[in-house]
C-alpha cells in the first residue's frame, strides 16, 4: 500500500458522521455572500442595492488573472454591499441579499439524470469552469482554471484526484464519492481533457473501503482512471504529499506541484467542475459536515454559500453546552470560529464542535531533543530548530532552514511531547520570512 | 646561558622586525577617519537603540559629521546630547520638543468585554496575523505586550489589571521601537507638552459609531463634537475617528469635557478649578449619553496611573 515516505502523523480517525447521506440544508431567509471566496484577488460586486438576483447569477467579477467570479447562490433583492466580518473577525467586502422564493437561472440544468458525454472541448472546458467560479475545494481555494492552465514550460503528464481525506472528523469528501462516484469519475475524465493527459489517480486512504469498492468497479467503465488505496497517514492530503504516495515524485523546495508531471484536484472539486462542465451550474453550494464528539448531531448537508454559520448550528439542535471551541474545517488545519454569525464560503467543509478537554493547551514545557517534530514533519524541516530561531527573530538562518516550505500541517505540533506551540512561532516566523523575500524578489 | 642568550636575541631580532613589518603595513593601509566621529560617539548615551534611524551609536555619529545635524535627532539623549553635539562639531540647531509614546485605545477589560478567548502564543503579531482578537473592537489593544518586549528602557509595561499596556514618562525616551512593534498602530510619538501635559484621542476605532461602541464603551463614535468645540482647529474628523494635531492644541480641555464617550484623554492636569467645575459637568452631562457617566472612572483611572510615575 501506498503512501508518502517522510514524516506524517497518525491521529484519530473519528470520522462519526460518515453514514449521515448528505441532506439539503434549507435556504436561510438572508444570505451574506463573501467576495473573497478564492485565493488571490477579490472579486468586485457588480450588483447594487436593490437589484433583483436569480440564483446562479453572477454578482462578483474577479479582478486579474488568479480569481474568481462569485456567483448568487438564492434568488432575492440585494439589501447591501458593504464589510462584514468573516469567521476570523475581519472585515471583508460582502453582498447581503434577502431571499424571495427559490428561483434559478434557466441555463442551469437541474434534472438528476448524469450527462456521460463531455461535449465541450479542452478550451470550452477552462472556460467554463473559470465563468462557474470554481476553485478547489481541498481547502486552499486556488482558482481551478488556473490550476489547469499550467505554464507552457510545464508538462503534466497526470492527474491525481484527492479522496484521502486525511482531517479527522470530516466526512463531506466521504459523502460525496459514496453518493455521486459516477460524477467524481466523469470529473476526473474532464480534468484528463482539460490537460491533455491520458492518466487520472483516484488516491483514497484505506480507512474508506466503501468508497474504494465503489469507485474502483464504477472506474472500468472510464478509461484511464485507477484508483489507490493509500495508507492512512496524516497529512496525506496535502498536495505534494499526495504526489509523492501516488506517484512516488517530491516537489522540489520552491517549485510547482506541476512540475512532477502531476495536477492534483479534490473530489469535491472533480464533482463541481462535473456539475460546472455537464450541468452548466455555477459552484455555490457546498458540501459540509457537521461534527464533533459533543455535537448533537452528525449530519452532512449541502448548503447555499452565504448561509450564516449560526443559522447551520441553529439547524441542528444549536451549539452544545460543553463546546468549548467551533472550528471550521479539519482539526488538525482548521480555523478557529471568532465569529459565529460568518457566512459559509464555497470552501467550508465542516463546523466541528471540539470539548475543552479536546482543545485546552497545556503548559509549554522545555525541548528534550527527542526529534519527534524532525521524524513528524512531512517536508523534511527541523521544527524545533526553526522555533528556537523564530523567537529569536534570525530571519536569514530561518530562510537557510527552509522556512518557507512549511505546510503549516501542524504534525510537529502535534507530536511534541513537550507542548511547545511549534507551529504557531513556525507560522509567524515563515510570514516574516516570505515577506522579506517577496520584497526582495521586486526589487 | 648561551641557549638563553641565543633564545633572547632571537626573539628580540623577531619582534624587532615584526614591529618594522607592521609599522609598515599600519602606514601604507592607513584608513583615514574624521577624529570627530570618535568625539560624537562618545557624546552620544550608547543605548545603539536605532531610535535615530541610523543602524546604532556609530552610524549616527557617522551620518552627523558628513551629513550635518539638520535631519538627524537622538531620541534617548534628546535635547542635552543634541546641543553637546552640536557644540563639538562647531554647529548650532533648534531644540526639539521632547517626544512620549503614547497608547491610542483605553479599551481596559471593563471597557471592552472579551467575546472569545485566544489560547495561542502570547504575541500581538500572532493574533494580528491570525484573526480580529478577543473583543468586537478590531482596532484595539491586543494586550499581549509586544511594546514592552521591544522596549529597551523598561519604560512599557503591561497592567494586567487593565490589560493595557503604560507608558512610564520618565523612562521613555520615545525611541519608536513600540510604536513598529505594535501591530495595530496604536502608539503613536507625541509632544510630551507644556508641564507633562497631553491630550489625545485614546481610540483607533474606524467603525460607525453604534459599531464602535457596540464593542467599546470608551470608543470614539467619530461624532465630531470635539471638532466642533476646539477653537484652533486642531481636530479633525476622518472615517469616523478624531485626531488631535499636538501641534496646533492649546491644551484648553474643551474637547474633553465635550466628548460623549470620554475617548479624549488629558493627562498630568490639575483638578479643575471649582468655578469651572459645574459649567464643564453641566456640559457633560447635557451632551452624553449613559457613557459620559460610565467613562469618568476611567479618566480618573488614568490619571491615577500617571501621577505616580511622575513621583518615582
Amino acid at each position: 500500500m501506498r503512501t508518502f515516505r517522510m514524516g506524517g502523523v497518525h491521529p484519530a480517525d473519528k470520522k462519526i458522521s460518515q453514514n449521515a447521506q448528505i441532506e439539503k440544508l434549507p435556504v436561510p431567509k438572508m444570505v451574506y455572500i463573501s467576495m473573497i471566496q478564492h485565493l488571490g484577488a477579490p472579486a468586485v460586486p457588480c450588483v447594487a442595492p436593490g437589484d433583483k438576483v436569480k440564483v446562479g447569477q453572477v454578482i462578483g467579477t474577479p479582478t486579474g488573472f488568479v480569481s474568481a467570479p462569485v456567483h448568487s447562490s438564492v434568488s432575492g433583492t440585494v439589501k447591501s454591499v458593504g464589510m462584514i466580518n468573516d469567521l476570523s473577525k475581519r472585515p471583508v467586502n460582502t453582498v447581503v441579499i434577502e431571499v424571495e422564493g427559490d428561483e434559478w437561472l434557466e441555463t442551469i440544468d437541474r434534472t438528476d439524470t448524469i450527462n456521460r458525454d463531455i461535449v465541450l472541448d479542452q478550451k470550452q472546458i477552462i472556460e467554463r469552469i473559470k465563468e462557474c467560479g470554481v476553485v478547489g475545494l481541498g481547502g486552499a481555494t486556488f482558482p481551478t482554471n488556473v490550476k489547469l492552465s499550467p505554464p507552457p514550460t510545464a508538462k503534466p503528464t497526470c492527474v491525481i484526484i484527492n479522496g484521502a481525506e486525511c482531517e479527522p472528523y470530516l466526512t463531506s469528501d466521504y459523502r460525496v464519492m459514496m453518493e455521486m462516484p459516477e460524477q467524481v469519475l466523469i470529473g476526473g475524465t474532464i480534468f484528463m481533457k482539460a490537460l491533455g493527459v491520458a492518466k487520472c489517480y483516484i488516491g483514497i486512504e484505506e480507512n474508506k473501503p466503501e468508497a474504494i469498492k465503489k469507485l474502483s468497479s464504477l472506474a472500468v467503465n472510464y478509461p484511464g482512471i485507477e484508483v489507490v488505496t493509500l495508507k492512512k497517514k496524516y497529512p496525506q492530503g496535502g498536495e505534494k504529499q499526495l504526489i509523492d504516495a501516488v506517484i512516488g515524485k517530491k516537489v522540489p523546495s520552491q517549485g510547482l506541484p506541476v512540475d512532477t508531471g502531476a495536477v492534483v484536484q479534490n473530489v469535491g472539486t472533480a464533482f463541481a467542475v462535473y456539475e460546472a462542465v455537464q450541468k452548466n451550474k455555477p459552484l455555490f453550494e457546498g458540501i459540509m459536515t457537521v461534527t464533533g464528539d459533543c455535537s448533537k448531531q452528525q449530519r452532512n448537508f449541502v448548503h447555499r454559500v452565504g448561509t450564516p454559520l449560526s443559522f447551520i448550528m441553529d439547524y441542528c439542535g444549536g451549539v452544545p453546552e460543553d463546546a468549548a471551541k467551533i472550528i471550521s474545517g479539519g482539526p488538525m488545519m482548521g480555523k478557529a470560529v471568532a465569529n459565529t454569525d460568518a457566512p459559509t464560503l464555497k470552501g467550508t467543509s465542516s463546523i466541528l464542535f471540539l470539548t475543552e478537554a479536546q482543545t485546552k493547551r497545556q503548559p509549554e514545557g522545555n525541548c528534550i531533543r527527542c526529534g519527534k517534530c524532525v521524524e513528524a514533519c512531512p517536508m523534511g524541516l527541523e521544527p524545533y530548530l526553526l522555533n528556537k530561531l523564530g523567537r529569536a527573530t534570525m530571519t536569514e538562518e530561518l530562510e537557510a532552514h527552509h522556512v518557507y516550505d512549511c505546510i503549516e500541517c501542524g504534525c510537529c505540533q502535534f507530536t511534541c511531547p513537550a507542548y511547545i506551540p511549534l507551529l504557531d512561532t513556525i507560522r509567524q516566523s515563515k510570514a516574516t520570512v516570505m515577506k522579506i523575500m517577496r520584497s526582495r524578489n521586486s526589487k | 646561558m648561551n641557549t638563553i642568550i641565543f633564545t633572547i636575541a632571537t626573539l628580540s631580532v623577531l619582534g624587532l622586525l615584526l614591529a618594522i613589518v607592521l609599522y609598515i603595513i599600519a602606514q601604507k593601509f592607513k584608513v583615514e577617519e574624521d577624529p570627530r566621529i570618535d568625539t560624537v560617539e562618545a557624546l552620544l548615551p550608547g543605548a545603539n537603540c536605532g531610535g535615530c534611524g541610523k543602524a546604532g551609536c556609530r552610524a549616527f555619529a557617522e551620518a552627523a559629521v558628513k551629513e550635518g545635524l539638520t535631519s538627524l535627532f537622538c531620541p534617548v539623549g534628546g535635547n542635552a546630547v543634541m546641543q553637546a553635539v552640536a557644540q563639538a562639531l562647531g554647529q548650532t540647531i533648534e531644540d526639539k520638543a521632547p517626544q512620549i509614546a503614547v497608547l491610542r485605545c483605553s479599551g481596559s477589560c471593563s471597557n471592552r468585554k472579551k467575546t472569545n478567548v485566544y489560547d495561542g502564543i502570547s504575541s500581538c503579531a500572532a493574533i494580528a496575523s491570525l484573526y480580529g482578537g478577543e473583543t468586537d473592537c478590531l482596532f484595539g489593544c491586543l494586550g499581549k505586550g509586544d511594546c514592552e518586549a521591544v522596549c529597551q528602557f523598561g519604560a512599557i509595561k503591561v497592567n494586567q489589571q487593565t490589560g493595557l499596556p503604560e507608558v512610564d514618562q520618565d523612562k521613555c525616551t520615545a525611541c519608536g521601537a513600540c510604536v513598529k512593534a505594535c501591530p495595530k498602530l496604536l502608539l503613536e510619538l507625541r509632544n510630551k507638552g507644556p508641564k507633562d501635559r497631553r491630550i489625545y484621542v485614546a481610540c483607533r476605532n474606524k467603525e460607525k459609531g453604534a459599531v464602535a461602541r457596540k464593542g467599546c464603551l470608551v470608543a470614539c463614535i467619530g461624532c465630531g463634537k470635539c471638532a466642533k468645540e476646539c477653537a484652533f482647529e486642531a481636530i479633525t474628523v476622518e472615517t469616523n475617528l478624531a485626531y488631535i494635531d499636538y501641534t496646533k492644541c492649546r491644551m484648553c480641555r474643551k474637547c474633553v469635557a465635550v466628548c460623549p464617550t470620554g475617548a479624549i484623554h488629558e493627562v498630568n492636569f490639575p483638578p479643575r478649578v471649582a468655578a469651572v467645575k459645574p459649567a464643564t459637568e453641566a456640559s457633560v452631562s447635557a451632551s452624553a449619553s449613559e457613557a459620559a457617566k460610565q467613562a469618568v472612572p476611567v479618566q480618573k483611572e488614568e490619571k491615577k496611573v500617571e501621577i505616580p510615575v511622575q513621583k518615582q
